[in-house]
């Protein structure tokens, strides 16, 4: 009876919280018919943004994978100074405005900003254009990867490791051979959220996009011009792509992972 | 292939793990390093395979300085306590692993893997995993992968030490077994001394980061060099101050000179041996090993008083 209530609790909870407004957008983005959202997702602008969105996801995912791993890597098997410091720091991202990421990234780079001169002398563009949205999202989402690794790498320990360089390996090949496939269901659950992460920015990105939009600021645009068709269609959208990635994922997961 | 050990000392922070350590091992022998937990046993094979750096000394591999080389130069075999086991690859896999980092053909990894396994007694396992496997299993595997590679030296660092009594047992008849064939140079780490004394010719008993005595099975239980080697490498009664072994203890119903009075606390049961539990007449617990003829002959029950006399005695210099 106990696990019957709390079970309930959490489903109803679950249901309340999350099932409840999507089920909202899927019934709004077709309440008159498939017509209107396909007008709305083919726009110029949707695709547009849809684009940049695609964009900063693919720099910003494999970026701060690659970082997230030797981060781990190196909180959980080096010992340096500074460590608990590096091991703080990467939680930041999760516990500042995104907000605050975008108006420092205006300090940095703005008029005036200490990056300003060199990059206005290169002809190099960062605020509102690209580069620094893609920035924003790669402050925003970069805690993912290495969160999900550090406490693997942990458990896995580092006998494997050392057993690997008895029998010749050197450090790439015991990397390559021993130490990703150990750690690869946490590197891919943290690329998954990652994605998740990126697709769904708006704070920092909506502070410093100029007139470049990603798909989330369409939904804003087309809500505020009382488009409302479209912005329950790129909502949507953005819904399914996240859920569809999460159900590969759990599909893609072998039943009994051999490690 | 010998391996010499010259003057090592090693530091954790303030704990002194090893202190001016010196070691031999010829070419072909098979040595155990013996002490309790935190003498420095597993710290000094560490430093052997180049999985740990010594503060200060040498360590030469057939004749070779190897001490500023990593472990993957060194051409080592190391089995871990637990297992270490690759847990996601098969078991053929993971004896392949260092001949396939050696780029060996396929065909020759084949045949040496299954050899191997043969030799390990695991033809059938090639390919389960590691969690498929018993505990004993896993361990030999750790062998075969470890002799794979055909090391110059095999370290192992307890073993068997995670193995229910039984299985341990077994493997270590099987280890001196597969040393007489193979004739690998061999230092093995433990805690157990009756483990130590079995499998090994030589034994170096560690205490404190520094090895007490290295000597023979027969020379140290009956030559030890201090009490820290007399009471460790076997059970030993303490009079004043010589020890004696509970087998030198005589045990008779009649007082007769030398003897001492003793009263019977209990009768230990093990087989061939009984052991006589003892409290003497200064309140010290003793112990008195008989065989069962011996001890049914002298009719004893907890309680009675009975008079002791050692047939040996060692005693050691302050």
């Amino acid at each position: 009876m106990r696990r019957l209530g709390l079970r309930g609790v959490a489903l109803a909870y679950l249901a309340v919280v999350l099932l409840g407004p999507l089920a909202m957008i899927f019934y709004k983005t077709f309440e008159h018919g498939f017509g209107p959202f396909w007008d709305a997702l083919t726009a110029h602008e949707t695709a547009g943004a849809f684009e940049n969105t695609l964009i900063i996801t693919a720099i910003a995912v494999p970026l701060n994978t690659l970082f997230g791993i030797v981060c781990a890597l190196a909180i959980v098997r080096r010992r340096f100074p500074g460590k608990g410091l590096v091991n703080a720091f990467i939680d930041l991202p999760l516990a500042v405005s995104p907000v605050v990421v975008g108006v420092s990234l205006f300090l940095l780079y703005g008029r005036g900003g200490w990056f300003y001169g060199w990059f206005e002398s290169h002809g190099i563009q960062i605020l509102f254009s690209l580069p620094a949205m893609v920035i924003a999202t790669m402050f925003v989402s970069l805690p993912f990867v290495a969160r999900e690794v550090v406490p693997t790498l942990r458990e896995v320990g580092e006998e494997q490791e050392q057993a690997a360089h008895t029998l010749g390996a050197s450090g790439w090949q015991t990397f390559w051979r021993i130490t990703l496939p150990s750690i690869r269901w946490a590197v891919i659950y943290g690329v998954v959220l990652t994605t998740a992460r990126c697709l769904g920015e708006y704070g920092a990105v909506a502070v410093v996009h100029g007139y470049k939009t990603t798909a989330t600021l369409q939904v804003q645009d087309y809500y505020e011009n009382f488009n409302q068709a479209g912005a329950y269609a790129v909502s949507l959208m953005l819904a399914a792509i996240a859920v569809i990635v999460l159900v590969g994922m759990v599909l893609l997961r072998p039943k009994e992972a051999p490690a | 292939m010998s391996i010499s050990v010259l003057n090592i000392s090693k530091r954790f922070g303030d704990f002194v793990a090893l202190d001016d350590v010196s070691l031999e091992v010829p070419t072909g022998s098979l040595v155990a390093l013996l002490g309790p937990s935190g003498s420095g046993k597993s710290t000094l094979l560490r430093i052997i395979a180049g999985l740990e750096r010594p503060d200060s000394g040498a360590v030469h591999i057939a004749e070779e300085d190897v001490t500023g080389t990593s472990p993957q130069e060194r051409g080592i075999g190391f089995v871990f306590q637990h297992y270490a086991a690759f847990k996601h690859m098969t078991v053929f896999e993971n004896v392949a692993f260092g001949l396939k980092i050696r780029k060996r053909p396929r065909a020759e990894i084949k045949e040496r893997v299954h050899e191997l396994l043969a030799l390990v007694q695991l033809d059938g396992m090639a390919k389960r995993y590691p969690s498929q496997l018993s505990g004993g299993q896993r361990q030999r595997m750790g062998l075969a992968r470890a002799l794979a590679v055909d090391p110059k030296v095999l370290l192992l660092d307890e073993p068997f030490g995670a193995l229910d009594a039984r299985v341990r047992k077994e493997l270590r008849l099987w280890l001196r077994r597969l040393h007489d064939e193979t004739h690998t140079t061999t230092v093995i780490v433990t805690h157990d001394q009756e483990e130590a004394m079995e499998v090994a010719e030589t034994v170096a008993v560690m205490n404190h980061g520094k090895i007490e005595q290295t000597a023979g099975p027969v020379d140290l239980y009956e030559h030890p060099s201090n009490e820290f080697v007399m009471e460790f490498v076997g059970a030993v009664n303490r009079l004043g101050n010589t020890f004696v072994r509970p087998h030198d203890l005589e045990v008779t119903l009649v007082p007769n000179g030398g003897t001492r009075e003793a009263m019977v606390v209990r009768l230990v049961h093990l087989g061939f041996e009984v052991r006589v539990e003892l409290v003497g007449d200064g309140g010290e617990p003793l112990a008195a090993q008989l065989t069962r003829e011996e001890a049914a002959g002298l009719e004893l029950a907890p309680g009675q008083i009975v008079y002791v006399r050692p047939t040996k005695q060692t005693t050691f210099a302050a």
